[in-house]
């Protein structure tokens, strides 16, 4: 089978890619755009590092075939980062040293973002529920679930966040 | 404290910290350099063979196939990773040569266009095997008739002549016959795999100069740059190293296995050599923490003090030591604990096996032995009838106690730590353990109790 082109939006831009048949959205990022804050932990849909968010809901991008996400909108870790700055998640998780090795952030950062759009005030117990598909080696997930709550906060007291 | 201090007392944020909520942090695999191939490495699929025949007629048909490498490539292919610190003998091979001691062992290099030809490549090679007996348990390594797995008649690793790490202090055979209890316990862990989140990989980038810059995440930098100079048989100053981004070690990336292979590519074919392992050599083939098996004896007064500690331990090394070695002496001079034990003897051995090898992971054998020796100090405070509390102050090292490899214990917090331990988690301690500090037993003599 011959390659396609396969168009779809990227951090608020069109982008248009050559691929073959049953090419992943990782590789796309990683390779062809070099998009690697999106992370390649196992390939097998097994760690979560390489989460992004498909119209807002977070999927492995290893287990995507680009293809399936023609015309759709694919938000990554550079999309949600400010030209100044850091989002509210990022700050919490900075703030609360949420990580240790980092390579585990990405996921963790977009999974969270895609709770906190759905849900601005999660229990503790919904943020491990969110970030159950997402495997950290180093921190033992307390600082994250807290970075995450405070992040809820953050959102929540911000002029942003009150006008929701 | 001096006030002019910048940092002690106060919270500093990490210098990685931003790059890694935002994803700029460049780990080794972010990278990419133009015309860059993809090394996959075809692994022995058993435990123990003879290799009789490599065939890679097939392979080399592979459309994006550049080349194979084998042992002859290698131009020092024998080595061992703590030969810099003067450990021999060398006896891992970078690629097999003519045996494969276990599962996953490294046999050809295959360097390709695409990961996805290398892959396709690396399943091409045939290879012919005679499969020999293999032995996965350190007990039955040492038995007579057991599957050599070294290339020196047993499966010991020798230490100064001797086939275990040695320490001895006293003599606990009268000790034994003076204690009112003996206790004796065995003690197993599990091989435990580091599994950090990004695979263990590097990347070698030939330059203009003549010299090749090493993208790596290792944890031992110069560890690999000084090995892979040996093993490539080039000067230093040819290599560049650029590390200290780890995506997760644990210990699990300081065994030298990739780069030496990946600039050998890169010499070989003068282009750029990605290697990283797939999460199942990761979790397959990469060393994991050694599985020990731990016998300890002790004499004990009916007053709860111990006054002998003998010491069986085993480390299943697997197919070659790696830094077992030293994780072995380490755990010799840890096997008495941070008690003060009058009469102990250890005998610590590093077995081959034919399991994957085993190597650094955190506490590097002081783990597995804090782990045995607890619980044997809970078997103790049941046996003499007091508390696990009680039984750990009676036995507490204090400063100017000798411990068994003739170290003076210096700086000891061992009561203090338990009383604050014990505050922490609402125990109220008896006074007498209260009172207790690590201060001297008896001024003016050190070592040695009543």
């Amino acid at each position: 089978m011959g390659s396609t082109i396969v168009t779809f939006e990227l951090g608020g831009r069109e982008v248009e890619v050559l691929v073959k048949p049953m090419t992943t959205l990782q590789s796309v990022l990683r390779d062809q755009l070099g998009f690697t804050a999106t992370k390649e932990g196992c390939r097998q849909g097994g760690c979560g590092s390489c989460t992004v968010l498909v119209d807002g809901e977070p999927m492995p991008s290893c287990l995507l075939p680009v293809e399936d996400v023609a015309g759709r909108r694919v938000t990554t870790l550079e999309s949600i980062t400010p030209v100044d700055g850091l989002h509210p998640i990022q700050r919490a998780f900075l703030e609360g040293n949420a990580f240790q090795c980092g390579y585990c952030t990405p996921g963790m950062v977009m999974v969270s973002k895609a709770l906190l759009d759905r849900d601005p005030a999660p229990s503790d117990d919904d943020i491990a529920q969110a970030l159950a598909g997402n495997v950290c080696r180093c921190t033992g997930y307390r600082p994250i679930i807290r970075a995450v709550r405070a992040a809820a906060e953050a959102i929540a007291g911000s002029p942003e966040g009150k006008a929701r | 404290m001096s006030a002019d201090l910048n940092v002690v007392g106060q919270s500093v944020g990490r210098s990685d910290g931003i790059g890694h909520v935002t994803g700029r942090t460049r780990y080794y695999g972010d990278r990419t350099f133009p015309g860059m191939l993809h090394l996959k490495m075809v692994r022995s699929p058993v435990h123990h063979a003879r290799i009789t025949g490599i065939d890679l007629s097939e392979a080399e048909r592979v459309p994006g196939f550049v080349r194979a490498l084998t042992a002859a490539d290698v131009p020092h292919n024998l080595y061992t990773i703590l030969s810099l610190i003067g450990v021999e003998p060398e006896e891992e091979f970078v690629l097999a040569e003519d045996r494969v001691r276990f599962k996953g062992e490294a046999i050809v290099a295959i360097v390709a266009e695409s990961e996805a030809a290398a892959l396709e490549a690396v399943s091409k090679v045939r290879l012919e095997l005679e499969e020999l007996p293999a032995v996965f348990d350190v007990e039955e390594a040492l038995k007579p008739g057991a599957p050599i797995v070294t290339s020196w008649g047993n499966n010991t690793f020798m230490f100064e002549g001797h086939p275990c790490r040695r320490v001895r202090l006293g003599d606990v055979e009268r000790a034994f016959e003076q204690a009112d209890y003996i206790v004796e316990g065995v003690y197993n862990t599990s091989p435990i795999e580091h599994a950090p989140l990004e695979t263990t990989g590097c990347i070698a980038v030939p330059e203009a100069n003549g010299r090749f810059t090493v993208y790596t995440n290792t944890q031992a930098l110069y560890f690999s740059l000084d090995n892979t100079a040996i093993i490539l048989q080039v000067p230093g100053s040819r290599l560049h190293f650029v590390g200290g981004t780890v995506g997760g070690g644990f210990g699990g990336k300081v065994d030298v296995i990739v780069e030496p292979v990946a600039t050998l590519a890169a010499m070989k074919t003068g282009r750029p050599v990605r290697y990283s392992y797939s999460r199942s050599e990761e979790m397959q083939v990469s060393s994991t923490r050694s599985a020990w098996r731990i016998f300890l004896r002790d004499g004990v007064l009916r007053d709860g003090r111990i006054i002998a500690r003998k010491v069986t331990s085993y480390a299943d090394s697997g197919a070659y030591s790696r830094q077992t070695p030293y994780a072995l002496t380490k755990h010799a001079a840890n096997a008495a604990g941070p008690y003060a034990i009058p009469n102990v003897s250890i005998d610590a051995y590093c077995v081959y096996t034919n399991r994957q090898p085993t190597s650094a992971m955190r506490g590097f054998g002081v783990t597995m032995a804090s782990f045995a020796i607890e619980v044997q100090m809970d078997k103790i405070a049941e046996r003499v009838g007091v508390d696990p509390w009680t039984i750990r102050f009676i036995n507490a090292y204090h400063d100017g106690d000798m411990k068994p490899h003739r170290k003076l214990v210096e700086d000891a917090t061992l009561i203090e730590t338990m009383q604050a331990a014990a505050a922490l988690v609402g125990h109220d301690l008896p006074d007498d353990l209260k009172a207790m500090t690590s201060a001297p037993r008896d001024a003016g003599r050190a070592g040695g109790r009543d």
